[in-house]
């Protein structure tokens, strides 16, 4: 049953197959088994078994809520929840227990979702790896997978073996592997440069990021507010367009939302891509990338175009500039947003009492991380007067150049834009930490963040598994606000690709009988 | 959170002393362009060179200070700039505080339409132009009493631009010597205010008050175009006057809905402008004159002296009645302004911009709010010159007083009797009444009604000058009297009985020959003896003229 997708389930529910509480439990249990994954921060055990026994009681009246009512959902913790901890990963939050339910938040539990828990994160939301958070990495289920596992035998030799488990990616992993470990049926991430597409392409799960302003961000404990956008990781693209049904449309608490009403994103069973045209942006053929992520996308490629879509190059010229210009706004935008935690009104305050400014200081000395206050110290050296113009000014000009950049591309024509969405698959922890988290992060959101920059709809959809028998993942980016027709070419692309199931049985011998085993489809796009 | 008390203990006193008040730290980021200043009056001056350091010790009329404002003027609002919560004055400490006011992670703004509204409307009667897109930014700086550790202002592209203040002083040595000015309004910005800090020095323990963080404010920046206390004075009384006729601001100074900053500056006419400083936190007209004129001496003296001024935040001490310098740590801040992410561009419309099918909630039309500002205080004073054939300067003292220019037209209402006299007992008797008790309008324990019952007694002759005078007094200490109750009971009216008054006439002038003798003889002031003779025989019921009638004609015939 946990192997399901969200849309089966809620079927399995709505049929009695199963009951939310059954389904709770069933999670519940999973969360203890799988633990060592760190994907969890907080397990809201009782509010969710609570939560299910009211769902349950809906189910028997006949007053079910919809699709959601009674689906184990997650939470990334820098989303505010009401009366539970919300921490960011950081010390500076620990203990910190909002007064209320960030907007998304509340929408999930309006539709009758149960609450599992607060998912593990970068500091602040600042990282690609999901490593950098206060409450320790998050590991990827992948590597426990029977397909990881059964490659690394063949290869490696002496190796210790736990100690070669591999990051999620970030700064959403926790939700990530919450999902790929089927704790939950969907979990909401954040995406700011990349953050949820990057750990879905890593965990082998679907990576949503919504139209800058089509899903409100109050409640959303901000990284970069020009950017940052509620993220949706689901099994399936159907999935995904469940929830951004249930997320979407205007929020009177945030002014950037859109006013205009949504309509429900319903995606057609079978699509026709034979009208579409595909763009293929020459910049993002990075050295970096490596021959087999090369080789997937240019498969993927040929697929739409063996199935009658046009496939064209085509140029976003300031790619190249995009990951400074994001490095300069990211950190001003943190800079000033990390202000208000002053050790005053909420979360660490040092024992320090000598003055008012030396309590500020220690408490956040104390209070964030190396990666934190080094993107403060960036980000007001931008905003200094005499700075300001020859790099927050300078930066909002390259910005607006990207944004052009895309806008001229689909103005071409382009429906949708094809892109990896990593450069690899997802590395080991020992391998990932060699390199600081600034240069991380350079190069991990390198085909990710200009889509923020722009405020465009981005999915990461899984495509196969590399040699090492780890996922990799795909990214479409579509025109603003036609998320719809995003999610409907992922659909189908998705029911071509035909992406394995992890098999973590050997992992969970008891659970075994939770898994509806399915025989690995034949993988298209297999090497 | 309904009752957020923050406190620590053990602050070093230093930084208690540092901070006097929390709320001064506003508008200091909207520098006045210096070399904008406008030079005015002084152009004759300016011709001849003058040499600064031999010139200057003849006298300091050869010394021009120029001296420009930055006002804050609380929105009369009931909810705050960007949340909803509550906004009053004087409610218990951190009752009105909303998530976002406490700048919890993840509370967004969300723009008020009110403060917006209050802000085109006093955009409009300031004759600013009104900027169809104005822009939020934030401004950087810690402090207890700013949760966010920014405040969001409008720095780059503010609401409303290029306006101008008339106002009035008057010169010369006669009050009725009233001359009109103009200042110039660079700017008006819509901006949150801060919390308050309270610091309790013996327990070493600052308390922060958060109800006021995120009230709304109009801060409107004049441009130095004042050159003396009292200009600067009556410039924020007339600004303080607009604003209560608006009801976009209740500007109260005494509780800080209007906080006034001033930046002075001296200089040898035809000379490039002295260094400023500028003095904060004044929070009443008198003080803000004071201050500025001592400013304006200190700065004279220092530079007669051969010293400099620096460019400095200074305090004034109204016991001591001189300016400080405040110990100022921000020293030379930079705020580090950002475009506010969360607040899209303030779009507003006219008429001809109006998008079709706008939903009026979600727009606002700057012809419509033009179309119904009410009566500014310059043409209500207009109308009171030509209706009544007032003098400039009584229009003025009836719009100063709060409540006095409603008494006055109450009483207009129900008496017959002439406006000039009106006028005079309102100014004169009434006001100056409530100066001595030092009461206000409202405090009066005279009603209009009584007023104007008491003139109309006057008026139809009643009751003699004098005797409305006793009159008033009565009404002043017994309540609830009516003037014909006490002009019944002290017998006040005046003789109607002309025959008897004769007879006292006639009396009186039997009794002083003398002064008859002397009144035969041609000297003009032996009749007002007379006539104060037959007054007092008559216990002032007799109306002079009558009286000197009577005199006349005895003496004549």
């Amino acid at each position: 049953m946990l192997g399901r997708t969200l849309r089966e389930v809620s079927t399995a529910l709505k049929q009695g197959h199963i009951t939310p509480t059954e389904l709770c439990q069933k999670c519940l249990s999973l969360i203890k088994k799988t633990k060592f994954l760190n994907a969890y921060i907080t397990v809201s055990e009782e509010v969710a078994l609570k939560q299910a026994e009211e769902s349950e009681k809906r189910y028997k009246k006949g007053h079910s809520l919809g699709d959601l009512d009674g689906i184990p959902v997650a939470v990334k913790d820098n989303f505010s929840t009401s009366s539970i901890e919300t921490t960011c990963a950081s010390n500076m939050l620990k203990g910190y227990v909002p007064p209320y339910n960030a907007t998304v938040v509340q929408k999930l539990l309006d539709k009758g979702a149960v609450l599992m828990g607060k998912t593990n994160l970068d500091e602040f939301a600042m990282g690609s790896g999901s490593t950098d958070g206060v409450f320790g990495p998050v590991k990827n289920p992948w590597s426990y997978s029977k397909q990881y596992r059964e490659k690394r035998k063949q290869k490696a030799h002496g190796e210790n073996e736990d100690s070669n488990w591999l990051i999620t990616g970030g700064s959403s992993g926790g939700s990530a592997a919450a999902v790929a470990a089927f704790t939950c049926f969907a979990a909401l991430g954040s995406d700011t440069g990349g953050s949820t597409r990057n750990p879905a392409a890593h965990c082998g799960v679907v990576g949503f990021k919504p139209s800058y302003g089509l899903v409100s961000r109050h409640g959303l404990i901000p990284l970069v507010n020009s950017m940052d956008v509620p993220g949706i990781l689901t099994r399936c693209v159907d999935d995904a367009a469940i929830v951004l049904g249930m997320l979407a449309g205007h929020d009177p608490k945030d002014s950037t939302t859109i006013q205009d009403p949504v309509k429900p994103f319903t995606l057609p069973t079978s699509a026709d891509v034979n009208k579409l045209c595909i763009g293929i942006p020459k910049e993002y053929l990075a050295p970096e990338l490596s021959s087999e992520v090369r080789s997937f996308w240019s498969k993927a490629a040929n697929l739409f175009e063996s199935e009658g879509a046009k496939v064209i190059e085509v140029s976003l010229p300031h790619t190249s500039y995009s990951i400074v210009c994001y490095h300069v706004l990211c950190t001003s935008e943190v800079a000033s947003n990390m202000a208000r935690f002053d050790g005053l009104e909420y979360g660490h305050r040092c024992d320090i009492n000598v003055s008012t400014e030396a309590m500020y200081a220690a408490t956040r000395r104390e209070g964030f991380n190396d990666v934190v206050r080094g993107r403060i110290l960036s980000g007001n050296f931008f905003l200094l007067k005499e700075n300001y113009e020859n790099y927050f000014i300078k930066a909002q000009k390259v910005r607006r150049l990207i944004a052009n950049d895309f806008v001229n591309v689909f103005n071409s024509g382009v429906d949708v834009l094809l892109t990896p969405t990593t450069l690899s698959e997802a590395v080991p922890y020992l391998e990932f930490i060699k390199e600081d988290n600034r240069t991380r992060s350079a190069q991990d959101d390198i085909f990710t963040q200009a889509v923020n920059m722009a405020g465009l709809p981005a999915v990461s959809v899984p495509v196969a598994l590399s040699n090492q028998g780890l996922p990799i993942g795909l990214q479409f980016i579509g025109r603003a606000f036609c998320d719809q027709q995003l999610l409907k070419i992922a659909k189908w692309f998705e029911k071509q690709v035909q992406f394995p199931v992890i098999q973590l049985q050997e992992l969970m011998d008891d659970c075994s009988s939770d898994f509806e085993i399915e025989k690995l489809s034949s993988v298209s796009l297999k090497q | 959170m309904a009752a957020l008390m923050l406190r620590w203990s053990c602050l070093g006193k230093r930084w208690v002393l540092a901070c006097i008040d929390g709320g001064s730290r506003h508008g200091r980021g909207a520098a006045i362009g210096l070399t904008s200043r406008r030079k005015r009056g002084q152009s004759s001056v300016a011709q001849q060179p003058l040499i600064a350091v031999q010139k200057s010790r003849k006298g300091e009329h050869e010394w021009a200070a120029v001296v420009g404002l930055e006002i804050h003027a609380q929105i009369s609002s009931n909810s705050k700039l960007f949340s909803g919560s509550q906004v009053h004055f004087a409610a218990p400490p951190n009752s009105l505080v909303s998530f976002f006011d406490a700048s919890l992670p993840g509370t967004l703004p969300v723009l008020n339409r009110r403060c917006v509204e209050a802000a085109v409307m006093t955009g409009l009667a300031l004759n600013c132009r009104i900027n169809k897109k104005s822009l939020f930014d934030r401004k950087h700086y810690f402090y207890a009493d700013l949760p966010a550790g920014y405040q969001i202002t409008q720095q780059r592209l503010p609401i409303a631009v290029n306006g101008s203040l008339a106002y009035s002083v008057s010169v010369g040595k006669k009050p009725s010597q009233v001359s009109t000015r103009t200042v110039r309004i660079k700017q008006i910005q819509l901006e949150q205010d801060s919390g308050k800090s309270l610091h309790d020095e013996p327990r070493s323990q600052t308390l922060i008050d958060l109800n006021r963080a995120g009230v709304g404010l109009l801060e409107v920046v004049l441009e130095p175009d004042m050159s003396c206390g009292e200009e600067a004075a009556s410039a924020v009384r007339e600004l303080q006057l607009i604003l209560q006729a608006l009801g976009t601001s209740q500007a109260n100074m005494a509780e800080g809905q209007l906080r006034v900053d001033a930046n002075i500056s001296v200089h040898h006419p035809g000379e490039p402008l002295g260094v400023r400083t500028e003095v904060k936190n004044l929070n009443s007209a008198r003080f803000l004159a004071k201050a500025i004129d001592f400013e304006i001496k200190r700065q004279i003296h220092e530079l007669e002296n051969g010293r400099k001024i620096l460019n400095e935040t200074r305090s004034f001490d109204d016991k001591l009645g001189c300016t400080m310098p405040m110990r100022d740590k921000e020293g030379k801040q930079d705020y580090r302004f950002m475009p506010e992410p969360n607040l899209p561009p303030l779009l507003l419309y006219d008429t001809a911009s109006l998008p079709p099918g706008a939903d009026p909630q979600q727009v606002i039309n700057i012809d419509w709010i033009r179309e119904r500002l009410p009566e500014l205080p310059g043409k209500t004073r207009e109308k009171l010159i030509q209706q009544y054939g007032m003098l400039p300067e009584h229009s003025f003292t009836l719009l100063n007083e709060v409540g006095l220019l409603e008494f006055f037209q109450n009483v207009i209402k129900e008496t017959r009797a002439e406006p000039k006299k009106v006028t005079s007992w309102v100014l004169n008797i009434f006001l100056g009444f409530l100066k001595q008790q030092n009461l206000a309008v409202n405090e009066s324990p005279v009603t209009p009604s009584a007023l104007a019952e008491l003139l109309n007694l006057l008026d139809r002759k009643a009751i003699s000058s004098s005797a409305a005078r006793q009159v008033f007094e009565e009404l002043w200490q017994s309540k609830g009297k009516t003037p014909s109750q006490i002009v019944s009971e002290k017998k006040l009216e005046l003789m109607q009985d002309q025959e008897a008054l004769e007879r006292v006439c006639h009396t009186v002038m039997e009794g002083h020959p003398q002064v008859v003798m002397d009144m035969k003889r041609g000297n003009p002031r032996a009749i007002n003896k007379l006539i104060g003779l037959v007054r007092k025989a008559t216990l002032s019921r007799a109306d002079p003229t009558v009286i000197k009638e009577i005199l006349e004609r005895k003496l004549s015939s």
